[in-house]
């Protein structure tokens, strides 16, 4: 048995330790905003935060997060009543398919976590793990941007390179 | 809004005349895989003439709900909020009240595959007549009751009113009007000042559910009693796996082998041990499938292949016309993904001799067929229900993994099946874009005006999209195997390989050749634009090669040499937006231009990037991104804007540094570190997208406009930037990937 913290509520699973943390919270939880990608941490599809920091949940074994808290999309706000990175996202319309915002959010919501005045290169750098197939970046920078000026902060654009 | 509705809201106001979309323009899908059931009803607009009963589109619950049925399915682009506005706003009902229900072999209206940026053109204008119709309808029954005119009474918020207090609901006279009629091609639509919600910006209905973890996909799909599966395959198309099935029996967490012919797959109820089994899998002997011709050079080898030659279209307008300098240029494009971000997925179960299978293909009806024939079921016994997918961008895998788990649960009745492919099996098996290959002549005249032009592409098909069992992946596997389709080019006006080869701009001499190569080295299919995207990126690009010989600014040549106002509307406004007689170039950084209308029927898209080289490291930074689009009109013009900056962000990934290979054997590109796509970090630092909207006027496909123009934009910015021509894309390569 493997005693979890996700979104503030305990959980239990019976799993093999080695269980990658993605598939304990879709098949398990039934919290299916975190998305299978690559398997192999290079989409970021599967993002959650771990503590305050963004994992691929497809690669973290569930034995090892110990006492840590999960966060997923499903803890940052509902339908009813969005969080603010997920009102940033709503009201940029920061979507096309969709399949890889949840992750684009939880690293949104980690990047904010540690500041909420982050340079546009650092902006980019910490999104930079997640693809989104639909060309949608532009949108998810602004979502970024609008998230950080809600959390009081503000992404500054500083005059150092984008790359 | 105003408390009073004005009597000109009322139904006897203007007859707008419909639009007919000429046979050919019909084809279902833009030409792609079957094309649905005949026209039945000329005189109806959209696919209204290939199912003129209301009923098929739209039905009103005694709640007073309205459920509209389509054809079409949610691929990403919006589409679901277009519709619901469309029919919320000619139907007088509030957008909260109207639920979609999209492609359902047993509810929707055939409307075969959701592909050629048609969904709005056919689709959208059906159900918007169908709703029209409806509210006509509904407006008569109340006027029935009350002993009135029906053109004496006006609608509001789901209720007929006639403006001395009388009013009942849409729920009410529901309950009394048959929907079970034809269509009056005569009704008139909305007029364009008493529209809500056409032309406005209304957030996607489908966002809330999907940006808080809701179950919105059909990877999300759980089943009483579900279990998963993994298909064994070789690693990519061409090769097949010999692995050892009684070692995998015994592996932990594999519940059962199903095996039907070569075709295997292993079952259990847990994902995790199903992946570590199809690792020890994989591990076991593959072959190279004979049959599979070798692979040519590319993309030289193109010109090498047996081909098929049609002109397409010719003119002779001046054959007098006398050309002074004469240039050629050829350009290519290399094998591409579609690379969706969630590899392929679908759910079935068998049941009581009845099959259903979930699935995000883009055409449930050619796939049910398909699945029927590798079943030997009949048909009727089949339902295939849409459920989105990660966007697709074209045929993937989602119609092969749909049929890999329909063989897995008919082997397993009563017990509901997930199947999804491992991210190796989605890069190594779906069907790859066309490597393509176009020369284009061209003759100027001594005022610098082109008089003769001659454009020729080499390319596959760009559709192998199923028909029958044999293109389905396991249609192959299965013995006695089936034969795939024969692949057959898609002809004008919409094109596969010569999609956008015919230039809109006014030549007085053309001659447009599309050499249609059959055999197949590599499995290949429909990517978003088919051949439009290196046919504009020839076309656009050799515009600009042809107006520095002529010593003319590339707008200003390009203004000259076409005479549609829209067009020249749609290039005036990006070159206006982006600064073009403004812009100053400075070392290593340029400007480009291009411009197209999607297959010359679609939307009208101009592009204007600003783009710096990096010297000695190769990589590119798009400063600035600016473009116009016409889509006529503009349902959704946020929905337009997104699909434009998606667009233009898509195809600076394919131009820049994509490219899909292959060591004649196997593919070699198996993730995303030996298949880059942009990141965030090569993102352009600023995309705008104007939409020019033209009320009243028919929707023109928008989802695919911006990919050509993007790559030749963006080939003429390196061009003007570098003093150096690339045309072989991709046009970054060469440079190191950025880490």
């Amino acid at each position: 048995m493997i005693d979890l913290t996700v979104n503030g509520a305990a959980a239990r699973v019976d799993v093999d330790p080695a269980t990658p943390l993605l598939y304990v919270l879709r098949d398990d939880l039934h919290l299916h905003a975190a998305k299978f990608g690559c398997g192999l941490g290079q989409c970021g599809a599967c993002t959650v935060l771990v503590d305050d920091r963004p994992v691929f949940s497809c690669l973290m074994p569930v034995g090892a997060i110990g006492t840590r808290k999960v966060t997923t999309v499903e803890g940052l706000g509902t339908a009813a009543k969005p969080g603010d990175v997920q009102r940033a996202f709503l009201h940029e319309q920061a979507a096309q398919c969709g399949y890889c915002i949840p992750g684009m959010m939880t690293r949104a919501e980690g990047l904010l976590r540690k500041t909420t005045t982050p340079t546009e290169y650092a902006m980019r750098t910490a999104m930079a793990p997640s693809l989104c197939r639909c060309g949608t970046h532009m949108r998810i920078l602004r979502a970024v941007r609008r998230a950080a000026v809600m959390r009081g902060g503000g992404v500054v654009d500083a005059a150092e390179p984008v790359t | 809004m105003s408390g009073q509705a004005s009597r000109r809201d009322v139904l006897g106001g203007l007859l707008v005349a419909f639009s007919f979309a000429p046979a050919a323009l019909a084809q279902t899908g833009g030409g792609e895989g079957s094309g649905g059931p005949p026209t039945v009803a000329p005189d109806l607009p959209g696919t209204l003439a290939k199912f003129p009963d209301l009923d098929a589109w739209i039905r009103i619950a005694p709640d007073g709900r309205v459920t509209v049925f389509t054809g079409k399915v949610e691929l990403g682009t919006g589409v679901k909020t277009a519709m619901a506005q469309l029919v919320a706003d000619e139907l007088d009902v509030a957008i909260e009240r109207v639920d979609l229900i999209t492609a359902d072999t047993s509810l929707t209206p055939n409307e075969g595959v959701t592909a050629g940026s048609q969904t709005l053109e056919q689709s959208g204008t059906a159900v918007a007549n169908a709703a029209a119709n409806v509210r006509l309808l509904l407006a008569e029954t109340a006027a029935g009751r009350w002993g009135v005119a029906a053109t004496s009474l006006f609608t509001r918020d789901g209720a007929v009113l006639d403006g001395q207090g009388r009013r009942a609901t849409y729920a009410e006279l529901a309950a009394s009007t048959s929907l079970a009629v034809r269509a009056r091609a005569d009704v008139p639509r909305k007029r364009l000042a008493a529209r809500r919600l056409i032309g406005r910006p209304v957030p996607r209905v489908d966002l809330p559910a999907k940006l808080t973890g809701l179950p919105s996909y059909v990877h999300d799909m759980v089943l009483p009693g579900m279990v998963h599966a993994r298909v064994l395959r070789g690693p990519s198309s061409g090769t097949r796996l010999t692995p050892d099935l009684a070692a995998l029996r015994r592996q932990s967490g594999v519940a059962k082998v199903v095996q039907v012919g070569r075709f295997a797959a292993i079952v259990g109820p847990r994902e995790w041990p199903l992946e570590q089994a199809l690792r020890v899998a994989n591990r076991g002997r593959w072959v190279r499938d004979a049959a599979v011709p070798a692979l040519p050079p590319m993309p030289a080898g193109l010109l090498t292949m047996r081909r098929e030659s049609q002109v397409i279209d010719t003119r002779r307008d001046d054959p007098a016309a006398r050309g002074i300098r004469r240039l050629s240029a050829r350009y290519d494009r290399p094998y591409l993904m579609h690379g969706a971000i969630g590899p392929s997925c679908a759910v079935a179960l068998f049941e009581e001799g009845r099959l259903t299978v979930w699935t995000h293909s883009q055409g449930v009806e050619p796939l049910r067929q398909a699945i029927a024939e590798l079943l030997a079921m009949p048909v009727d016994r089949i339902r295939c229900v849409h459920r989105e997918g990660a966007g697709c961008y074209g045929h993937n895998g989602a119609d092969d993994v749909a049929g890999d788990v329909a063989l897995i649960a008919r082997a397993m009745p009563g017990v509901p099946v997930r199947l999804q492919w491992s991210r190796e099996q989605e890069h190594g098996w779906e069907p790859l874009g066309p490597a393509m290959l176009a020369q284009v002549d061209a003759t100027l005249d001594a005022s610098g005006r082109i008089v003769d032009w001659r454009h020729q592409v080499w390319s596959n098909t760009h559709s192998t999209r199923p028909t029958a069992a044999g293109d389905l992946l396991a249609g192959s596997e299965v013995v006695p195997p089936f034969t795939p389709t024969p692949p057959k080019p898609i002809p004008q006006p919409n094109g596969g390989g010569d999609r956008n080869a015919i230039p809109l701009y006014r030549f007085p001499n053309q001659t447009i050749v599309s050499h249609f190569l059959p055999d197949m080295p590599v499995r290949v299919s429909a990517l978003r634009g088919l051949g439009a995207h290196l046919n504009i990126f020839a076309l656009e690009s050799f515009m600009d090669e042809l107006a520095v010989a002529a010593g003319r600014d590339p707008v200003a040549f390009r203004l000259a040499h076409i005479d549609d106002p829209r067009a020249a509307a749609v290039i005036r406004r990006a070159a206006d937006r982006f600064g073009w007689g403004r812009y100053r170039p400075a070392s290593n950084r340029g400007r480009g231009f291009a411009f197209a209308r999607y297959k010359n029927h679609g939307a009208y898209c101009a592009v204007a990037l600003d783009v710096e080289r990096i010297p000695d490291e190769g990589r590119l930074i798009v400063h600035r991104a600016v473009a116009a689009v016409d889509s006529g009109e503009a349902v959704n013009p946020d929905g337009i804007r997104n699909q434009v900056e998606g667009g233009i962000v898509q195809s600076l990934s394919w131009t820049a540094i994509e490219a899909a290979g292959h060591d004649g054997a196997r593919r070699t590109d198996y993730d995303w570190s030996t298949y880059p796509i942009l990141r965030f970090a090569d993102a352009p630092r600023s995309v705008s997208v104007e939409v020019i909207d033209r009320p009243g006027t028919p929707f023109l496909g928008t989802g695919e406009c911006a990919q050509g123009p993007t790559a030749a934009a963006l080939g003429n910015a390196l061009a003007a930037a570098t003093g150096v021509r690339s045309r072989s894309m991709p046009l970054a390569a060469g440079s190191p990937t950025p880490v």
